[in-house]
């Protein structure tokens, strides 16, 4: 089980802020990706953008990352504050 | 080192942090950065919601704080953001740092705010009148992150 949250821009996208992904663990942020693509094609479409950014745990990782069950795991569009 | 971090929805004074700055022993310089409001696009921006990532924010702020420690003699650091719905012109950021020499804290605080442009999950969405979008990252932010990065 991994919980994924999404922020922002993506959030909005997705009509969705937090979501429990069930898929087989270790995995990595690509191929989690590609699992919750597969929701609806709203998902498949906001979720296959190339500037997405990953954290996993509150640390920002890349898409190569591993992903293990019980990790809290973030997605969200290049960061705007300041 | 002291670190102060904090991220809140309330107004911050500039004043105070500085007095706080000013106490660090052996502090002989102290630069400060504020960031405002400001309209982007129109002359109808009614307000900007600040969102962020609660719990991640605070940690990417204290991770950029000892990244500036680390390249410079710094006494302390004070970064503070607010979150949540402001007005044109209110305050947004200050970024405050003491250190024993001039060079050291203006240094210091560009690189965080060059790191904090870059990632600290924080995100914008422009209020007009007429409708509100999603900020865009600038390419400018990533090219003053990557004089640092040597």
């Amino acid at each position: 089980m991994i919980k994924v949250l999404f922020f922002a821009a993506l959030r909005e996208r997705l009509h969705c802020d937090q979501y429990t992904a069930h898929c087989a663990t270790p995995t990595t942020v690509e191929s989690l990706l590609l699992h919750l693509q597969q929701h609806n094609e709203q998902w498949q479409q906001a979720l296959s953008g190339t500037e997405l950014l990953c954290a996993i745990n509150q640390t920002m990782v890349s898409h190569s990352a591993e992903v293990v069950a019980g990790d809290e795991v973030a997605f969200f569009p290049p960061v705007t504050g300041g | 080192m002291t670190v102060f971090v904090a991220v809140q929805t309330d107004d911050f004074c500039q004043a105070s942090e500085y007095d706080e700055l000013r106490r660090n022993a052996g502090c002989g310089a102290i630069v400060t950065f504020c960031g405002l409001v400001r309209d982007l696009q129109s002359t109808t921006l009614s307000g900007m919601t600040l969102e962020h990532y609660p719990g991640m924010t605070e940690k990417a702020l204290k991770d950029i704080a000892y990244k500036a420690k680390s390249r410079w003699e710094l006494g302390a650091v004070h970064i503070i953001h607010r979150v949540g719905y402001l007005k044109p012109n209110a305050q947004i950021v200050f970024v405050g740092v003491a250190s024993a020499h001039r060079a050291a804290a203006f240094s210091a605080c560009e690189f965080i705010m060059d790191y904090l442009k870059n990632q600290a999950p924080f995100w914008k969405k422009e209020h007009t009148t007429e409708a509100e979008y999603w900020v865009a990252s600038k390419d400018s932010d990533k090219v003053a992150l990557a004089r640092w990065e040597h």
